[in-house]
């Protein structure tokens, strides 16, 4: 699981699993949270490349890892969201602040 | 056509994809499109995991699942001998959770409600909660030799 978080300069880069509920969640938000309080992270993307299925759990990391970064001025952006992943996004408000990068697959 | 399927299974998080998966098998003749079966699975881990989260909060239990197949209407109760909802129509509200310390959203109820077409929930405090779903397919979807 390491290998999914990577720091490229003050960006925490974290490629999320292929299922993002409840069971997966609490591991993922732990890890993130050790790269944030041990590296000199500002912002966070979240690499949505694998992800097959998220439910609310998943809009849950997303806004607790925002919460953790926000009052240092950071970040958090979405890339490779495929359509359902998109309308999670859209339908929970997670857009207010989530930026979702349009490129890759969906920009075909 | 109708069928129907009954499951119990533990209340642990491991079951919340095992429970979505099943009901997506049970669907898979009506020819779900890609974002129906994606919303039936959404609502349906939603509600278990509820279940498992804070109907049972880590306690052992037994979740049941039972889906019914009239047409083309899925009918999903998700039932569970928790500790109960004192306030369901506070739970449901948008961004309401009890437990911001796990990084709940409060969206489980918003997410049941947006992805199935009616839900309704009863609980009763120290006995435990249904949550009733039902989805209409096919309102969009290509029509099927299957249908009657």
């Amino acid at each position: 699981m390491e290998e999914r978080f990577h720091i490229i300069d003050n960006y925490l880069m974290i490629r999320m699993p292929e299922e993002i509920d409840h069971h997966q969640a609490s591991a993922l938000s732990e890890r993130a949270d050790g790269y944030i309080l041990r590296e000199k992270i500002q912002h966070i993307v979240f690499d949505f490349e694998d992800t097959r299925f998220m439910d609310s759990s998943g809009v849950g990391v997303v806004m607790g890892r925002y919460k953790k970064i926000a009052c240092f001025g950071g970040r958090v952006y979405a890339v490779n969201a495929d359509r359902q992943i998109q309308r999670i996004i859209r339908v929970s408000g997670l857009k207010k602040v989530l930026h979702v990068v349009e490129e890759g697959r969906n920009a075909q | 056509m109708r069928n129907e399927i009954k499951l119990e299974f533990d209340a642990i998080s491991v079951n919340e994809a095992f429970a979505r998966v099943a009901v997506a098998a049970f669907v898979t003749p009506l020819n779900p499109t890609i974002e129906e079966l994606a919303d039936v699975k959404t609502a349906v881990s939603e509600a278990v995991t509820n279940a498992v989260i804070h109907g049972y909060d880590g306690m052992e239990g037994k979740v049941t699942l039972h889906c019914t197949l009239q047409d083309k209407r899925l009918h999903i109760e998700v039932r569970d001998a928790g500790k109960g909802i004192e306030n369901v129509e506070q739970a449901m509200e948008p961004l309401f959770t009890t437990r911001p310390e796990l990084d709940r959203s409060g969206m489980g109820f918003s997410f049941m409600e947006a992805f199935m077409d009616r839900l309704v929930v009863e609980s009763t405090p120290g006995e435990g909660t249904l949550v009733m779903m039902e989805k209409d397919f096919a309102k969009t979807a290509c029509q099927t030799d299957e249908e009657e």
